[in-house]
């Protein structure tokens, strides 16, 4: 009797140790199964001048990663290498690799434009096209070959209400998509990427400049897309980052500092300058 | 005394900045002053729509010659606006650095060979290429049209590519990151939205093919007849001045100056045209 006791305590504590095991490695365990993208041993450099040394990190699918620092930190630098836009500077060269479902985007095989079909990416400036609200958002799938009209409508309806913008521009689609305020221009840049279906959405301080309530419409939308896709965002301020993203990774001066789930960097970061930087000392 | 001085050289560079306008000014007096008197004497109608020019017999029509103008300003458009565009777009879009380097100067080298060098080799080379192959007397509206559109190459190269550059950013970026070929983005982002200069760009090459004077008196012909096809000779407004002036007197030499209205008046359109064209686009 006393024997079952003591196996039961023993399976008790087993227990115990599998779920704060699980606990413990659960991001870990996710990070396996689920990434996205796969950065390694990235360089990056402008001519002589080096934007990044030596970056490892992977982003896992249908999850928000922000990728926190201050200005000339290398973020844009790399996003701007995720779906390879970077090639268009003529002086930048990158080195390592970067895999996106375990395959590399720099090889020679690599469509560089279906890459961008599947990485789509908004800007800090809302970009919109000089013509109207539908042609903006059907201008990529009618490239791509989709001719017929109602299939584009359909398209162009449910980016625009993604994007939580479709109730405020229904009644006019056909004006000029300049005629928007800046909020709903950056969301009808978001909706524009999102009718190209893509897997992966880079935003690069997609709310700079935007006031707060454009700014919280589009963090909803954003919350809302992770279920359908992999997001990275460079957030323009550190509270954004803390209020949409799961993972959160750090970079100062071209160097990744530290990365990790949002609870993990916020609450307790590892490393001195991280602190520094969430706290407000510097940045 | 320090503000004195500060007025004083306000004043001067005033002074010298309207010598330029009032140079402008003098010449516009001058020739209606010397040309007016034709419109009364011979009849506005009958000075535009005149078919004959013989000033031995008092017969002043130029008809033909704004046939001719006319045909030779489009033939050099023709020829000359499909290249410069290409070249314009190569040079913005295309060409590595190292190009760029050598077509930049060559282009502006282009605009400073002295027109008569171009009338020359014209006459040299090009007339008898199109006598030999094509027939004809081989001065004619071709060989003027093919001159004409070498010299007007660096005014819309230069223009083009210059709106083209200074596209936002955003636009092109924004484009390739929604997946599309580069090819795509310029046709239907970057060439739309360049538009206005590009179609300033080819006014005021039109406007110059239409004042050059030197290189094509040497390969048009000017024979004061219309044209039956674009092999033979033809006189322009320009051509008919500078070959007549020399020697004009009298009511002969107002109808020079009277040629001289017709070809201000329509070279003043083109270049408010174009001015308008760039300024609307900077609304």
């Amino acid at each position: 009797m006393k024997n079952y006791a003591a196996l039961a305590k023993l399976c008790y504590s087993f227990k115990l140790q599998i779920l704060c095991f699980a606990k413990i490695y659960k991001g870990w365990i996710i990070k396996i199964l689920n990434v996205k993208i796969s950065i390694k041993n990235l360089n990056f450099y402008y001519n002589d001048k080096q934007a990044i040394h030596d970056l490892n990190l992977d982003i896992p699918a249908n999850e928000v990663t922000s990728v926190i620092g201050p200005s000339d930190s290398g973020i844009t630098t790399l996003l701007r290498s995720l779906n390879r836009l970077c090639d268009l500077n003529r002086e930048a060269r990158a080195e390592g690799d970067i895999l996106l479902d375990g395959k590399s985007i720099f090889g020679k095989e690599v469509n560089v434009t279906e890459l961008r079909r599947r990485v789509g990416m908004v800007f800090d400036v809302p970009a919109p096209l000089p013509i109207s609200i539908f042609d903006n958002i059907a201008y990529g799938p009618r490239l791509n070959g989709k001719k017929n009209r109602k299939e584009l409508a359909g398209i162009v309806e449910q980016s625009l209400s993604m994007a939580a913008l479709w109730d405020e521009v229904k009644d006019r689609l056909n004006k000029p998509a300049m005629s928007l305020s800046g909020g709903q221009q950056q969301r009808l840049c978001v909706a524009r990427v999102l009718a190209l279906m893509p897997e992966v959405i880079l935003l690069d301080r997609p709310c700079s400049g935007l006031d707060p309530i454009s700014t919280a419409k589009i963090e909803e939308s954003l919350i809302k897309l992770k279920e359908r896709f992999t997001i990275v965002i460079a957030p323009h301020n550190v509270q954004q980052a803390g209020r949409i993203s799961d993972r959160v990774a750090f970079m100062l001066m071209g160097d990744l500092i530290e990365e990790g789930t949002n609870a993990s960097v916020f609450s307790s970061p590892k490393d001195r300058r991280t602190n520094d930087y969430i706290t407000g000392r510097f940045g | 005394m320090k503000k004195f001085k500060e007025k004083l050289s306000g004043r001067i560079f005033f002074a010298l900045a309207l010598s330029s306008i009032s140079a402008l000014a003098l010449i516009t007096v001058f020739i209606i002053y010397k040309g007016a008197q034709t419109f009364i004497d011979v009849g506005f109608f009958k000075f535009i729509f005149g078919m004959s020019w013989s000033p031995g017999r008092d017969e002043f029509g130029i008809f033909p010659m704004i046939i001719g103008t006319v045909t030779v300003t489009l033939g050099a458009a023709a020829i000359g606006v499909p290249i410069g565009i290409c070249c314009s777009i190569f040079l913005a879009e295309f060409a590595p650095s190292a190009l760029q380097n050598i077509f930049r100067p060559a282009i502006q080298l282009l605009a400073g060979i002295p027109s008569v060098v171009y009338g020359f080799w014209g006459l040299l080379f090009v007339v008898p290429l199109i006598r030999n192959y094509l027939g004809g007397p081989g001065l004619s509206i071709l060989a003027g049209a093919i001159i004409l559109a070498i010299m007007i190459l660096p005014t819309i190269i230069t223009i083009s590519e210059v709106s083209l550059i200074s596209l936002p950013r955003h636009y092109k970026d924004g484009s390739l990151a929604l997946g599309l070929t580069q090819w795509q983005t310029i046709c239907s982002v970057q060439l739309p939205a360049a538009k206005s200069g590009i179609v300033a760009a080819v006014i005021l090459g039109l406007g110059r093919a239409m004042g050059e004077t030197m290189a094509v008196i040497m390969v048009l012909g000017n024979a004061v007849a219309l044209p039956d096809s674009i092999l033979a000779p033809v006189r322009t407004f320009t051509t008919n001045i500078g070959i007549e002036m020399g020697y004009a007197s009298g009511e002969h030499q107002q109808a020079l100056f009277a040629t001289g209205i017709v070809l201000f008046v329509i070279i003043m359109m083109l270049n408010s045209l174009a001015q308008y064209i760039t300024r609307r686009k900077a609304k």
